[in-house]
């Protein structure tokens, strides 16, 4: 290099210097909407963003895509009278392909025969074993076990989660993963029908 | 006279067979078991045969070293990969040893020096011990423990099964919590004849000893030298990697890198895991490129099982192994500059274009960082409404304008050339004898990579080029990397183009997947270099052997030879420019 030496390094501030003033004019031309509404945190994740990326956490959240996951839960259904009906049978597919094996299932037993009854009397997640894979929501059979979007769980001891703690409603899944909900919805309502169809 | 088994995958011709039978006769048999391939050679010849094949038939390039233990054969095997770095498969060769106490074969440390690392490795793991390795420490594991954890019949503490799922989980599984297993320290236990009390022990030792051995001839003063210990907790070395070096004033007479603190001994849960276990697994080893990790071993197990993925998946696949390269790339910049000084100007700069890219991993797979995204015979869901278009935006607006920003940003300053220009020279002979891959290998000039040399997937479909520097020096290795992500964005631009509708998964999905007996190396240009999978079937719900030729590890072979002769400083410049991921380097 037979330049000036030092024109790389005024170079590379020139672009230091442009992103510096970048923020603000990004935020002129927002009008102060660049900070804690839902376009402007869209805007600073897109590919037209300027300037500092910066979201505010936790004042500002950045809003979670569908396929997020994190921690499961079981999902179960309310019938008429508003009584829960778990999805779960205890058939064990989750317990089996979790990697970590973090998923501890109780079967339940008919108290007369001692036959097993497709119902969980005890399930249990150790959350702080889980590594949020999605394995178990994936291979589930009976859509009953779905990974949650709720990342904030700090506590100040062990997270070993039991059935009452993990159980959410189908509405409650169906408010986070539209998409999936209605496909699975509309799948097992056709399952339903021709089963019923071949009944009759 | 060997024939060549019909299944043998080793790219053989009928001439080379002839030459090495004629020169070492008996030495090569063809490895008959079903489902394996390559070659058995006897260890008396061993050193023999690997010099003709290096020499002679150009298989120049060490690919990995692993060894094996057949429990129930009684048997320990040694496997070696080794590649030709103009191009083409390889050719897999084995060494057997009946399993005893005490294992000894010849090393190859002399003929591939890329070998050092890695049968440190499979000693400490294994307990095969390499005659004529200069330096055969322990590497993982510390000095004095006791056994080789990766032996079959070694079993960790709280250990329950052999093999996931575990019994206790179902249908009674109630939750015991690993604390409440230990018992106080009642979980150790000494080798027969060990007493405890009244042992003095310097498990630093032999890496001290280790550390003095070096050529005395060119200093002619007497002086005092000195070890300095950089990390393992250091911001510099990337996470807990320890550089033991050897001083005179500030001048680097030698240098070992110390690791192992964050080993998990991934391959023995890798044992233990089934074949879908593994792959949230895979995503841990180099945190920052999960994609291509799960690449990896997708492909390693998809060639047993024998299955093809369907076109779209296959597009997916390498839109997203090539936007991992991308943000692994531009967090390697950043690392680098971070080290060199620049203290997180161009680390932030870069961070902004990988959130951009981590947002569409998050979409497609749910996760950041930690994937999970490939499953045998595809990938595990579709790509969600609108996640093509903000993949067509990167590739085409945002992130050409942004390299070239970052570009112009740092390729001129002056601060970089002088840290960077023929400082930490690996040249092209070294590069391929210490087996390093990926960008520190092509900015030594040698235009190795296996998307070209040995095509993967749908990676013959696109037009792209293996960006190649001639220095081998800190700032080629920085600027390959610009290059790198220029031809990684040609061709995430082809394949947005030409991706087809359809099915993304071969077959239907299942919990357990059948594979066939047999074995198979599934390898990748991951971005950090050649990731391989080296995977044995016994036809089991869980792989026998489950081995990773991390790139990160062993691109570590040459970081002792590249820093010596310089000062404390570049130690720091010259493994940023490695760029390596402790996920992986200890695995």
């Amino acid at each position: 290099m037979n330049d000036m030496f030092g024109k790389g390094i005024l170079r590379g501030l020139g672009v230091s210097l442009k992103r510096f003033f970048e923020t603000y004019l990004d935020d002129l031309a927002w009008m102060g909407k660049r900070y804690r509404t839902d376009e402007g945190i869209a805007h600073r994740g897109g590919k037209d963003a300027r300037g500092i990326f910066t979201v505010q956490y936790p004042e500002e959240k950045i809003p979670v895509p569908e396929e997020f996951r994190c921690v499961p839960f079981l999902v179960y259904d309310e019938d008429i009278n508003g009584l829960k009906q778990m999805r779960c049978t205890s058939c064990g597919i989750c317990a089996k392909v979790c990697p970590p094996q973090c998923i501890w299932i109780v079967r339940s037993a008919d108290p007369s025969t001692g036959r097993p009854i497709p119902d969980p009397a005890q399930f249990t997640i150790d959350a702080d074993i889980c590594m949020n894979c999605g394995l178990c929501a994936e291979f589930c059979p009976f859509d009953a076990i779905k990974m949650d979007h709720d990342y904030e769980l700090a506590s100040g001891m062990r997270n070993i989660y039991n059935m009452d703690r993990l159980s959410k409603s189908a509405k409650y899944y169906e408010y986070i993963r539209p998409v999936n909900a209605k496909r699975e919805n509309t799948y097992r309502a056709a399952k339903a029908a021709s089963r019923a169809e071949r009944a009759e | 006279m060997a024939t060549p088994a019909p299944l043998s995958s080793s790219e053989f011709s009928q001439r080379d067979i002839s030459l090495l039978n004629t020169r070492y006769p008996g030495a090569l048999t063809p490895d008959g078991r079903s489902g394996y391939s390559g070659w058995i050679i006897d260890q008396s010849q061993l050193l023999g045969v690997a010099t003709a094949l290096r020499d002679d038939l150009g298989f120049d390039y060490l690919s990995s070293v692993t060894a094996v233990d057949y429990l129930p054969q009684n048997q320990m095997e040694v496997v070696y990969h080794i590649y030709r770095t103009t191009g083409g498969p390889g050719v897999v060769f084995k060494v057997q040893i009946p399993r005893e106490e005490k294992m000894e074969i010849p090393s190859l440390v002399p003929i591939y020096p890329g070998a050092e690392l890695q049968e440190r490795e499979a000693w400490d793991l294994f307990g095969v011990k390499f005659i004529g390795h200069p330096d055969l420490r322990r590497i993982f594991m510390w000095e004095g423990f006791a056994g080789h954890p990766m032996r079959k019949d070694w079993h960790e503490p709280y250990f329950e099964e052999e093999a996931k799922p575990l019994k206790s989980r179902w249908p009674e599984g109630r939750p015991v919590s690993a604390e409440s297993k230990n018992q106080y320290g009642d979980n150790i236990s000494y080798p027969d004849g060990f007493e405890p009390k009244g042992q003095i022990f310097n498990p630093e030792k032999a890496l001290y000893d280790a550390l003095q051995e070096y050529s005395k001839d060119e200093i002619g003063l007497e002086t005092d030298r000195i070890i300095v210990n950089m990390g393992p907790q250091h911001p510099s070395t990337h996470g807990v990697f320890r550089i033991a070096v050897l001083l005179d004033g500030e001048k680097i007479l030698n240098l070992k890198p110390v690791m192992g603190y964050l080993h998990r001994n991934h391959e023995k849960i890798g044992e233990r895991n089934t074949y879908n276990m593994n792959m949230p697994y895979t995503d841990r080893l180099d945190y920052l490129s999960s994609m291509s990790n799960n690449f990896g071993y997708a492909l390693a197990v998809e060639k047993m099982m024998n299955i093809k993925p369907p076109d779209r998946a296959e597009y997916i696949r390498v839109i997203m192994a090539e936007m991992t390269r991308i943000s692994n790339h531009l967090m390697a910049i950043g690392a680098l500059l971070n080290d060199l000084g620049a203290f997180f100007t161009p680390m932030l700069y870069a961070l902004e274009e990988r959130e951009l890219i981590l947002d569409i991993f998050e979409a497609v797979a749910g996760s950041r960082m930690m994937c999970n995204y490939f499953r045998f015979g595809g990938v595990a869901r579709d790509l969600p409404d609108g996640t093509l278009q903000k993949i067509k935006d990167l590739s085409f607006e945002r992130l050409p304008r942004k390299m070239d920003e970052i570009e112009r940003f740092l390729s001129e300053n002056e601060i970089i050339r002088a840290r960077g220009i023929e400082q930490g020279v690996l040249t092209a002979e070294n590069a391929i004898r210490y087996s390093a891959a990926g960008p520190l290998l092509r900015a030594s000039g040698i235009p190795y990579d296996v998307r070209r040399a040995e095509p993967y997937s749908i990676y013959d479909r696109f037009d792209f080029d293996v960006a190649v520097r001639q220095n081998g020096d800190i700032y080629d290795r920085l600027m390959i990397r610009f290059e790198e992500i220029h031809q990684s964005i040609r061709i995430i631009q082809q394949a947005v183009k030409q991706i087809p509708d359809g099915p993304i998964m071969a077959m239907k999905p299942v919990y357990q997947v059948r594979v066939p007996p047999g074995e198979s190396y599934g390898r990748v240009e991951g971005p950090k270099g050649e990731l391989g999978f080296y995977i044995i079937s016994n036809g089991k719900p869980n792989p026998w052997r489950y081995h990773v030729r991390a790139p990160s590890f062993i691109n570590l072979t040459s970081f002792g030879p590249m820093c010596i002769g310089h000062k404390v400083a570049d130690v720091v410049a010259v493994l940023g420019s490695i760029d390596i991921v402790l996920g992986e380097v200890d695995r």
